[in-house]
């Protein structure tokens, strides 16, 4: 996966409401179609980082199945950060698209 | 990385391990739902996760600072090593602090006697005022301070040039309260503006003003903070607050600020009065130092040029009455000039100057010393670690990561070092302090401990550390670390050039250390010269009193007859067992000189005016002629006494007695006719060290001013304080109205070797303390050059070398440092020394003896320091250490 986006994948997924880890991994793997596999254990370090800079705040929740797991929500900060993050996949992406635009004669 | 998450780092790593627990369980069931059995749900779960410990790992990183991390680990690591090696770490720690502490002491000294300025306003700005050259003892004398008469003052005043806010001030013992209650205090006379022109604010009522100045008595006096807490408890100001000084009552109006104690650095002020002007101002008593400030742009030599050309206008305005034209016409060409006061004056600093210099020379031998023994230490133990730093960089340790713990070691010897260092320099300049006050002159020196010389001193050590240990530890392993790793350390024999520079530091260390033993040895001597120098006459079980009986307003003409009976009130007290009159006491550094006319011959001659029985009560053997009776009276014949010196100078062989001296007219001493009846042996004058001069004696009764005081010289066989405290009573009893007080002669006269005691005290102390460096740094290479030759001893040995010849191997290299040591520090201590010379008594500087001593004392400790090592080189084992290669 491409530096750095993770951390815009998993605001993205939180942009729906609070998750916790499992749940994250889940969501991006699935709504990549499996294209995206994220290895679950580097989610945890991505996701202490971005609550170290106050993008995500986190609390314990019980899980659908009764279980205790860990919820993470995004802040105000956090949309704000997905938005700048978002503006600027999209600029890279058609940057990209734009040089493999089939040659013209 | 923040902070908050840093301090909370073990509560997140739980945090987050109970997160990833709660993964697994969940992914778990999810699996077990999915129908697999339960240990394969888990084990799929684990390795969906991935490596846990590399994700728990990579949080932590997250979590710390490296830096902070790796320092404190590093300082662990050699708080670790060094309680490992004590002996090392002890000696490091200890030397270092032994250079920062006496530096910083000493230097601490130095500021506060010379360099620190005033804690008054503008202090460059101000100039004392001074006669050139001195007076040439005209006149009287007072104190230490004293350098101008009043009236001189008063003119300078009224010319209002060339200084602004000229101001005056005259210290003066003072007696405060009444009766029996009376306690000594530092009085200080000042003009009015004293405390304006040097902009001191009251921190109660008010300062001293110029309309203070007023007819004797004045009626004012201001206080000293401490005075005020101390002796008057802090109790707030109002009109009734009052003080009884010398009898006279003044009203307190009030308190100096805390940190002003006066200008005279190393005294303390109690009370300020301000001048009175009596009806007529003394001409001939030269008390006052008279200090201004200079103007805006004007220089110091400005000022001195000024001054001198308004001299002569001043002294011919103040010229005193009752001179020889001679002396007058000299007085006429006394010249005034100006000299910088911003540091206060100070008797302390004309005094001690050579003695603190010389001590901080001598402290910053004792810190090479030091850093010597620093750099044999980190030069042994880098090149004992060579083999360590090798096996540390093949692990994979990065060089820069070596240094940082070297340098984390240097810093931490140099911390504790230095932390030893300031609580030493304390000690040692409280010792100082102690040592020069005494109990007639007690010294006040705020000493605060100076940062800038304790870490200047700390970073010299630590420099030393880093220096000697880093660069040796990695000589070795700049090429292969194999190849260090093979040789390290485990060579058969060392070859002597491997030490060379250890060699060095050796033979330095023992040369600096003789110079500083023979400076001791020649200061701890001439304080002893000085306290058993016998000065011609009795001091042990001396008392001498001072009898104040103005109060008893007697009518002078009855003033001998009181005196007298004074004595002899004295003489009844039960334990005394003879009592005098003197007008001058000896030994204690006055002086009382008249000009005589021997017939056609010029000359001087001290005087004493003294009663009968003062030869028998100071032990003082007559030569010639008779001693002075009661006959001697105010109505009979002039009659005189003199020395042997007198004899000497002014009637070589011929007999005196018979012969007449004419003194010299001064003011209240008109010109009279002695005629000399007898010759006493030649005593110590003014103090032991000076040549004895030609001394006279006459009659206390023919002493020609009524004076309303005595001072009684007493001999007894209680010891002082209890004689003093006899006579006091008996005195007191009977005449509750007289001021009386004493002194203990003999141990008044050995408080003036406070400057001997100190330099004896210090430089045996610094001294003693190189000798056990240099000796640790001695014993410490021969330890080291024995456990690299462990080898080779234990083949010598095994080839049927005796212990003897082993111990003479070593004792052989370590004689021949000694001795190259001492060679260079002889020569070094005859060069050096000649510079105290004027600090000595009774010896000289190249005094054979004592560097003979100190060679012989350096000389025993360091055969005894090479001879230990030695000898656990003979008590090797053979076997075991050839086993050991």
């Amino acid at each position: 996966m491409l530096q750095g986006t993770l951390d815009m994948l998993i605001l993205q997924t939180l942009l729906l409401g609070p998750a916790h880890g499992h749940t994250i991994a889940h969501v991006i793997g699935r709504r990549s179609e499996d294209v995206l596999q994220v290895e679950h254990g580097s989610l945890y370090p991505a996701l202490h980082r971005l609550e170290d800079r106050g993008w995500i705040a986190s609390f314990w929740g019980t899980s659908d199945n009764n279980r205790k797991a860990r919820y993470y929500r995004l802040t105000p900060a956090g949309r704000k950060q997905l938005n700048v993050e978002t503006s600027r996949w999209e600029r890279m992406v058609r940057a990209i698209s734009g040089v493999l635009r089939p040659v013209e004669d | 990385m923040s902070w908050r998450r840093f301090i909370r780092r073990a509560w997140w790593q739980r945090e987050r391990a109970r997160e990833i627990e709660s993964y697994l369980e969940i992914e778990t069931a999810e699996n077990i739902a999915r129908g697999m059995t339960r240990e394969e749900a888990e084990s799929r779960a684990r390795s969906k996760l991935g490596n846990r410990t590399l994700i728990q790992e990579e949080i932590y990183r997250m979590n710390t600072m490296q830096w902070l991390e790796g320092t404190w680990q590093d300082l662990r690591h050699t708080a670790r090593i060094l309680y490992l090696s004590p002996g090392f770490a002890l000696v490091a720690i200890l030397s270092l602090a032994l250079g920062t502490g006496a530096n910083t002491a000493i230097f601490q000294l130095v500021d506060a006697v010379r360099l620190r300025s005033l804690p008054v306003h503008d202090p460059q700005q101000l100039v004392e005022v001074r006669i050139a050259g001195g007076n040439n003892g005209m006149g009287l004398n007072s104190g230490l301070y004293g350098h101008l008469t009043r009236p001189i003052f008063e003119e300078l005043r009224k010319s209002n040039r060339p200084l602004d806010q000229l101001f005056a001030w005259s210290p003066d013992e003072v007696r405060v309260g009444r009766g029996n209650d009376l306690r000594r205090a530092n009085g200080v006379s000042v003009s009015g503006n004293f405390f304006s022109a040097l902009g001191i604010q009251a921190v109660r009522g008010r300062t001293l003003l110029a309309e203070d100045e007023s007819a004797c008595p004045a009626a004012r006096a201001v206080v000293s903070y401490s005075y005020w807490q101390n002796e008057m408890e802090g109790r707030e100001l109002d009109s009734a607050t009052g003080l009884v000084v010398n009898g006279e009552f003044k009203q307190v109006i009030g308190v100096a600020p805390p940190n002003f104690t006066g200008l005279a650095v190393g005294q303390q002020f109690d009370v300020a009065i301000p001048f009175c002007r009596p009806r007529e101002l003394r001409r001939d008593v030269f008390d006052i130092t008279v200090m201004g400030r200079l103007r805006p742009r004007q220089s110091l030599e400005r000022a001195t040029a000024e001054l001198g050309s308004m001299s002569a206008g001043i002294m011919e305005a103040t010229v005193p009455s009752g001179y020889s034209q001679k002396t007058l016409a000299g007085y006429k060409r006394f010249r005034l000039a100006g000299k910088a006061a911003s540091g206060g004056v100070s008797w302390l600093r004309e005094t001690y100057n050579s003695s603190l210099l010389l001590l901080l020379g001598i402290t910053g031998m004792v810190l090479l010393i030091a850093c010597a023994n620093l750099a044999n230490l980190m030069l042994a133990r880098a090149s004992v670690r060579q083999h360590e730093m090798a096996i540390r960089l093949a692990l994979g340790a990065s060089r820069a990561r070596l240094i940082r713990l070297l340098v984390t070691e240097s810093a931490l010897i140099a911390a504790m070092g230095t932390a030893l260092g300031a609580i030493l320099a304390q000690i040692v300049s409280r010792l100082v302090v102690w040592s020069l006050s005494t109990t007639t002159n007690a010294i006040y020196l705020p000493t605060q401990l100076d940062w800038r010389v304790l870490l200047f001193t700390a970073g010299v050590g630590a420099l030393t550390c880093i220096l000697f240990g880093l660069v040796p530890a990695f000589r070795g392993t700049r090429g292969k670390a194999i190849t260090a790793m093979k040789s390290g350390g485990r060579g058969m024999t060392a070859g002597r050039e491997s030490f060379s520079l250890q060699r060095t530091m050796v033979v330095a260390q023992i040369s600096i250390c003789l110079v500083l033993l023979a400076g001791a040895v020649l200061f701890v001597r001439t304080f002893r010269n000085l306290m058993r120098f016998d000065p011609g006459m009795r001091e042990a079980g001396v008392t001498v009193a001072f009898i104040g009986f103005q109060q008893s307003h007697l009518p002078p003409e009855r003033y001998e007859w009181f005196k007298r009976q004074l004595v002899d009130e004295v003489r009844a007290t039960p334990g005394i067992r003879q009592a005098a009159i003197t007008s001058m006491i000896p030994l204690l550094g006055g002086s009382w000189t008249h000009g005589i006319h021997l017939g056609a011959q010029e000359g001087w001659s001290k005087f004493a005016w003294v009663s009968p029985g003062y030869f028998e009560t100071m032990n003082i053997p007559l030569v010639a002629g008779r001693k002075f009776s009661e006959s001697d009276t105010e109505v009979s014949p002039r009659v005189a006494i003199v020395n042997r010196t007198f004899v000497r100078k002014y009637f070589g062989n011929a007999d005196p007695l018979g012969k007449t001296l004419r003194t010299v007219a001064e003011p209240n001493y008109p010109a009279t006719t002695y005629e000399i009846i007898g010759v006493i042996a030649d005593t110590k004058y003014a103090n032991v060290r000076d040549d004895i001069p030609p001394m006279t004696f006459a009659p206390a009764s023919q002493l020609p001013p009524k004076q309303g005081w005595v001072a009684i010289m007493i001999h007894s066989d209680l010891a002082p304080a209890a004689a003093m405290a006899t006579v006091k009573g008996a005195l007191i009893r009977k005449h509750p109205e007289m001021i009386v007080t004493g002194l203990d002669f003999k141990r008044t006269i050995q408080d003036g070797f406070a400057r001997e005691r100190l330099m004896a005290v210090l430089s045996g102390l610094f001294g003693a303390l190189a000798a056990i460096l240099a000796m640790v740094g001695l014993y410490g290479l021969i330890s080291y050059m024995v456990a690299r030759r462990r080898g080779e001893v234990g083949i010598r040995m095994a080839l049927g070398a005796q212990r003897q010849q082993v111990i003479g191997m070593f004792l052989g290299d370590a004689t021949r440092l000694v001795a190259a040591g001492l060679a260079i520090g002889t020569l070094v201590s005859l060069v050096a020394m000649r510079g105290a010379a004027s600090l000595l008594f009774g010896l000289k500087s190249y005094d054979p003896l004592t560097l003979v001593a100190a060679c012989a004392l350096l000389g025993g400790v360091a055969s005894l320091a090479s001879f230990l090592p030695a000898r656990r080189a003979s008590k090797l084992d053979p076997m075991i250490t050839l086993r050991e290669e």
